[in-house]
């Protein structure tokens, strides 16, 4: 008998996490919803459209949660630029997916390739009946049938997990909210120079409405991040990888593969960059700015400390 | 008056709505072990029909090695005309080392190496083994949770009565799952 945890043992902890991850994801359309409101609020009092302005903002904001729910694995994958991978030429790739779905229980998910040198994959989706799976074209090249499934396995993991749906979320509504206040900030400096233009002492209170959506933004967008961010999951992640393999060498090897390769993916971003099994965005360090941030939103543990907890098992 | 019908629907509860939930629950757990057993027939038939596909392309290139043709195609015939768990079991494990040679021929033979019917089958071939023991990874999980479901109070009780019998694991050999593994 395989010796890798029962169903009945991994039952806690997977179910754990499944409840946890419907858990944020409601929080985060709530926290969504409510900054366009805070959002809607200071721009209207700065316009002066007063409390129309409110309800054309939460009427926008349930507008795109409720995009964000329905397609934002389309979003995410147009981001990526991934192209939905046919069957024939990338058989193997089918293949293996769908010999892990047997041995999970779990839909087939659409299957689409990047073309990209760098080798790394994401997974995306609102549940495991609505799902997909990426992989760069440079992960195929430079992984063999068996590190190819693990890698696969994790992605599949992260399905079954419920990952998909919480960062996938926060992919769309991350990027929905910076363009909404950046749109918003242009358009106050627009409408404030006409303002005081026309008969001046109105740039002032503008101006300071300005920087407190900037300030009120920054750290709630931070948050979002965060709550959608989990390094835990990773980890669980290639745990129950593993589960459905039953083979640790193999995605300990890619893991491997994925530390030694310095390439980084093209199409990757901040906003999705906690999709991907290995963080795609290269650690900048043009400015100390730039070096907090890159720390904050730091999406992955040490692939270091992941191959070691593989290695115990 | 109201206690007693408090204490009525209590009691329907325990002893009626309880029970039911518990029995339809356990239907569903042995369904699905049946639903999984059919998926190892599937891919055990997949495996069969690619076979003859594959045993005519290596023909084409390595005729006279006559040996390891042959022992694919018995090792096949072994497969399809199984009866017993224990006969499949056999079979699999010689048509695992009759592939494992077939594939090693393509070093000796460069050209059917190339040939890309050959490739295409071989991929196939190699997922269809690696489905066959995923899915009796899954019946094996399945029966794993059927099983310590019945053995559990109060759902015991309800096993018993409903004749909900012990399911028996798929027994794979010890080394089955490593020999597909191997890179050709």
């Amino acid at each position: 008998m395989p010796c890798l945890g029962s169903s009945s043992e991994r039952a806690g902890p997977l179910y754990d996490q499944v409840t946890s991850n419907k858990r944020r994801s409601a929080l985060l359309i709530a926290a969504f919803v409510a900054l366009i409101a805070v959002m809607g609020l200071a721009f209207s009092v700065a316009i002066g459209f007063g409390p129309i302005g409110v309800i054309v903002a939460v009427l926008i904001a349930g507008a795109l949660a409720f995009t964000s729910y329905w397609k934002s694995d389309s979003i995410a994958l147009a981001m990526s630029r991934a192209q939905p991978a046919d069957p024939q030429v990338y058989a193997r790739l089918h293949n293996l997916v769908e010999g892990l779905c047997i041995a999970s229980g779990t839909p087939v998910p659409r299957l689409y390739v990047v073309d990209d040198p760098a080798p790394n994959a994401f997974a995306t989706g609102r549940n495991p009946r609505h799902a997909a799976i990426a992989v760069t074209t440079g992960l195929l090249e430079k992984m063999n049938r068996v590190e190819l499934e693990g890698v696969l396995a994790h992605e599949l993991s992260h399905i079954r997990n419920y990952d998909i749906l919480v960062s996938t979320l926060a992919v769309t509504m991350v990027g929905a909210a910076a363009l909404l206040s950046d749109f918003g900030i242009r358009f106050m400096w627009f409408g404030g120079g006409r303002r005081s233009g026309d008969g001046g002492g109105g740039g002032n209170p503008i101006l300071l409405v300005g920087a407190l959506l900037l300030l009120i933004l920054a750290p709630i967008l931070a948050v979002l991040m965060q709550l959608a961010i989990s390094r835990r999951r990773e980890a669980l992640a290639d745990m129950s990888a593993v589960e459905i393999t039953r083979y640790p060498p193999g995605l300990i090897a890619a893991l491997e593969k994925l530390r030694d390769d310095g390439t980084v993916v093209q199409s990757g971003n901040r906003a999705t960059a906690h999709l991907w099994i290995e963080e795609p965005v290269p650690t900048r360090e043009d400015t100390e700015q730039a070096k907090r941030w890159t720390h904050l939103f730091n999406t992955h543990p040490p692939i270091e400390d992941r191959i070691a907890a593989l290695r115990e098992l | 008056m109201w206690i007693a019908v408090i204490v009525i629907v209590v009691v329907v509860l325990i002893f009626v709505v309880w029970p039911i939930a518990i029995y339809n629950r356990l239907v569903a757990l042995r369904l699905r072990i049946d639903n999984a057993w059919s998926q190892i027939d599937v891919q055990l038939n997949r495996r069969n029909d690619l076979i003859p596909n594959l045993v005519e392309t290596v023909k084409g290139y390595a005729s006279h090695e006559r040996e390891t043709l042959e022992g694919v195609t018995a090792a096949r015939n072994a497969a399809v005309s199984a009866q017993t768990p224990a006969e499949q079991a056999t079979a699999d494990n010689m048509i695992t080392g009759a592939l494992g040679k077939l594939f090693a021929l393509q070093e000796a033979y460069p050209d059917l190496k190339a040939d890309q019917n050959f490739r295409q089958l071989q991929e196939e071939l190699t997922s269809t083994e690696d489905r066959i023991a995923y899915a009796r990874q899954f019946y094996n999980d399945q029966v794993r949770g059927y099983n310590t479901s019945i053995q559990q109070f109060p759902a015991l009780i309800v096993a018993r009565a409903g004749k909900f019998e012990e399911r028996e694991f798929f027994d794979a050999p010890e080394d089955a799952r490593a020999v597909p593994r191997v890179e050709f």
